[in-house]
C-alpha cells in the first residue's frame, strides 16, 4: 500500500512536471474547450429569458454556474482516450509498461491524476473571467462543496474506467472507431454535457441514472449547484463507487485474456 | 534455486502467429468479406536451450529469425504457443511482480524514458515502480552515471539527447533495479563505433560486478565477439547452432584464408585456390578447409614466400554462410 502510494505520488509529480512544460499548449487547449459550453450557455440563457426567467428550474444565472463548473468537470473528465490505444499498442508503449511490476492501469491513472492539478490551477483564472462575464448564481452549502470535491474525482475515475474498458476492445479488433463514436454520442446526450439532465424528458432522465455517463459529468455539477439533498448526494457518490468497482472488476476479468490477444505488432 | 541450475530454461518453445492475408484487388477484398484467409507463421519453432547464471550469450539470426519474439516470450510480453519457459524459476507469461523486478528488456529501437523531461526524473519514477530503497537507488544512479559517463546528460530533457546519449540513459534506466537477467535486443543499433564500444564495455562491467545473466541480440558481430563466448544461432525460428563462438567458425566455415607475402603479387596463384585480394607484395587466397595443409605446403615449396598466415574467415562471413545454408543444414 505504501509502495503504491509512493508510486502514485511520484508518477503524479512527473505528470505535473511534464504538463507544466507544455503550459502554453495546455492553456490554448483549455481556451479552445470553452467555446462549446459558452455556446450552450448563450442558447439556454436566451431560452430561459424568453420563457419568463427559467427553464426546468434553471435561471440564466444558474445556467452560467452550470456551464462554468462544466468547464472544470470537462477538464477532470479528460482521460486516456480509447483512440490512443492503437498507438499505445503499436508503438510499443504498452510493452514497456508491461515490463514493469505495476499494472499499466495504475500508471495511466496516476499520470492523468497528476495532470488534473495542472488543469485545476489553469482553470481558476478562466473561471474567474467567465464568472465576471456571465454572472453565475450558486445556491450551495459547505457540505455540497465538500461532496463536490469528492464527486469531481469520482467522476474522473468513473470515466477513466469506462474509457479504459472501451479502449481494451482494441485488443480484439482494430476497427473500433464506430463503437467509440456510438459511446461518445450516448455520453454527450446522457451525461449532462449537452444540456443539464433536468431539461431532458423524465424517461431520458431515468435512463441516464442507469448509465455511467451522468455520474462522471452531470452529477458533480448539479451537486455543487445545490440541486441535491444530502441523501441524493450520498446515492450519487455510491453510484460512482458502483461504476468504478464494476469497471475495475471487468478490467481484472478481461485483462489477462486481452494480453493473450496482444499478439505481436507492438509487443 | 540451486546455484548451478540454469537461470533461463527453454524447452520445445513455439510461437505461431496467424497473419491475415489476401490478394490485391476488389474481387479478393469481396471474397475476403466472407472467407478470411490467415497464414500461419511459425516465428519460433521448437527451440530448446538453457543459460547458466552469470553467462553472457549472443543470440544471432537474420531479421525475422525469431530472436526478438523469443526475447519477448522470455520477458513475459508474449504467450508461447507451445513448450515451456522458465526464467529465474518463474513462468514469464504470468508476469509476477517478483519476476519483473529481477529482469529487464532493453530494445534498441524503443524508448521507455519520458521524452519531455530529464532522465533523472524518469529514474525517480523507476525508483518508485521497482520500490528501490533510497540509499540503494542513490548509489546505483551514481554508479551508472560514472560507468556510462552520464553526468553531463542526465539533467537534459531526453528529447534533446543524441541517439547514443539516449541509448546510454535508456540502459541506465533499465538497470536501476539491478536486474539479474538482462535481455538486450540490439542495444547498440545505430550508434557510432565509439559509443558501441562504450556500451559493450559497460555491459561487460555490469555482468562482472553483479553476476547478471545476459542474452544479447545484435547485428554487430563486434558486440558478440567482445561479450559472448557462447552463441545461439537461430534462423526461421529454429536453432542452427548453440555452442562456443570459436566452434561456430570450425563448424560452419568450409573455407580458410591464406595470406601470402611475396615479392611479386601479380603471379598466377589460381591453381592453389581463389584469389580474393591482391595488394603490392601481398595476396589473399581462399581454400577449402580440408585442403589447407596441402595447399600451404605446395605454396611454400613452389614460391618465394617471405611470410604466410592461415586465418579463419571473418565472423560476419561465417554467420552469413550459416544463414545462407538455412535450417535444413542445422546440426
Amino acid at each position: 500500500m505504501r509502495a503504491m502510494l509512493d508510486f502514485y505520488l511520484t508518477q503524479m509529480k512527473m505528470a505535473l512536471v511534464q504538463q507544466f512544460q507544455y503550459r502554453v499548449a495546455n492553456y490554448f487547449y483549455m481556451i479552445g474547450m470553452i467555446a462549446e459550453p459558452v455556446i450552450y450557455l448563450v442558447v439556454w440563457s436566451t431560452v430561459a429569458n424568453a420563457q419568463g426567467g427559467s427553464v426546468a428550474g434553471y435561471t440564466p444565472g444558474e445556467f452560467a454556474a452550470y456551464y462554468i463548473v462544466w468547464t472544470l468537470v470537462r477538464n477532470m473528465n479528460i482521460v486516456l482516450t480509447p483512440y490512443a490505444w492503437e498507438n499505445y499498442i503499436q508503438r510499443g508503449w504498452l510493452s514497456m509498461e508491461l515490463l514493469r511490476p505495476v499494472h499499466p492501469l495504475h500508471a495511466q491513472i496516476a499520470y492523468f491524476a497528476g495532470w488534473k492539478f495542472v488543469a485545476i490551477v489553469m482553470w481558476l483564472p478562466i473561471a474567474a473571467i467567465l464568472a465576471a462575464v456571465f454572472q453565475p448564481e450558486i445556491n450551495t452549502s459547505p457540505w455540497a462543496v465538500a461532496a463536490f470535491v469528492v464527486a469531481l474525482w469520482g467522476g474522473f475515475f468513473v470515466r477513466f474506467m469506462m474509457l479504459w474498458l472501451l479502449g481494451m476492445i482494441t485488443f480484439w479488433t482494430t476497427r473500433v472507431s464506430a463503437i467509440f463514436e456510438l459511446y461518445f454520442t450516448m455520453e454527450l446526450l446522457f451525461s449532462g454535457r449537452l444540456v443539464p439532465l433536468a431539461l431532458l424528458p423524465p424517461w431520458a432522465q431515468q435512463l441516464a441514472a442507469y448509465m455511467p455517463f451522468k455520474w462522471a459529468f452531470g452529477f458533480p455539477i448539479e451537486l455543487l449547484l445545490g440541486k441535491y439533498t444530502q441523501a441524493q448526494a450520498l446515492y450519487g457518490l455510491g453510484a460512482q463507487v458502483f461504476w468504478i468497482a464494476l469497471g475495475a472488476i471487468l478490467v481484472r476479468l478481461f485483462w489477462r485474456t486481452a494480453l493473450r490477444r496482444f499478439s505481436a505488432v507492438g509487443a | 534455486m540451486r546455484a548451478s541450475s540454469p537461470v533461463i530454461s527453454i524447452a520445445q518453445l513455439q510461437k505461431t502467429f496467424y497473419v491475415p492475408e489476401r490478394e490485391a484487388g476488389l474481387r479478393a477484398a469481396t471474397r475476403n468479406l466472407f472467407r478470411r484467409q490467415n497464414r500461419e507463421v511459425k516465428a519460433v519453432d521448437d527451440i530448446t536451450f538453457e543459460v547458466a547464471p552469470g553467462e553472457m550469450v549472443g543470440f544471432l539470426g537474420p531479421n525475422g529469425a525469431g530472436k526478438t519474439t523469443t526475447l519477448k516470450m522470455l520477458s513475459g510480453l508474449l504467450y508461447p504457443t507451445g513448450g515451456e519457459i522458465s526464467v529465474l524459476s518463474y513462468i514469464p507469461s504470468r508476469r509476477q511482480r517478483d519476476f519483473l523486478r529481477q529482469i529487464t528488456l532493453v530494445m534498441g529501437q524503443r524508448n521507455q524514458l519520458a521524452w519531455d523531461i530529464p532522465a533523472l526524473d524518469s529514474f525517480e519514477l523507476n525508483r518508485a515502480v521497482y520500490q528501490i530503497p533510497r540509499p540503494d537507488f542513490d548509489q546505483t544512479v551514481a554508479e551508472l552515471i560514472e560507468l556510462l559517463d552520464l553526468e553531463a546528460i542526465v539533467r537534459k530533457p531526453v528529447r534533446n539527447l543524441s541517439l547514443g546519449e539516449r541509448m546510454k540513459v535508456e540502459i541506465a534506466g533499465s538497470l536501476l533495479h539491478r536486474p539479474q537477467v538482462l535481455f538486450l535486443d540490439e542495444p547498440t543499433i545505430g550508434l557510432d563505433v565509439t559509443m558501441q564500444r562504450r556500451i559493450r564495455n559497460f555491459i561487460a562491467e555490469y555482468n562482472h560486478r553483479h553476476g547478471a545473466t545476459v542474452l544479447l541480440t545484435s547485428h554487430y558481430m563486434a558486440d558478440v565477439v567482445a561479450l559472448c563466448r557462447r552463441v545461439i544461432v537461430i534462423h526461421h525460428g529454429k536453432i542452427l547452432y548453440d555452442g562456443e563462438l570459436s566452434g561456430l567458425v570450425d563448424k560452419f566455415s568450409a573455407l580458410k584464408t591464406i595470406v601470402l607475402t611475396v615479392p611479386d603479387s601479380s603471379i598466377d596463384l589460381s591453381m592453389f585456390g581463389e584469389v580474393t585480394s591482391r595488394e603490392p607484395s601481398r595476396v589473399t587466397l581462399r581454400v577449402p578447409r580440408a585442403d589447407t595443409s596441402r595447399v600451404t605446403a605446395q605454396v611454400l615449396a613452389s614460391l618465394p614466400v617471405s611470410d604466410l598466415t592461415v586465418e579463419d574467415p571473418p565472423i560476419e562471413e561465417v554467420i552469413e554462410h550459416v544463414f545462407a545454408q538455412g535450417p535444413e543444414q542445422a546440426a
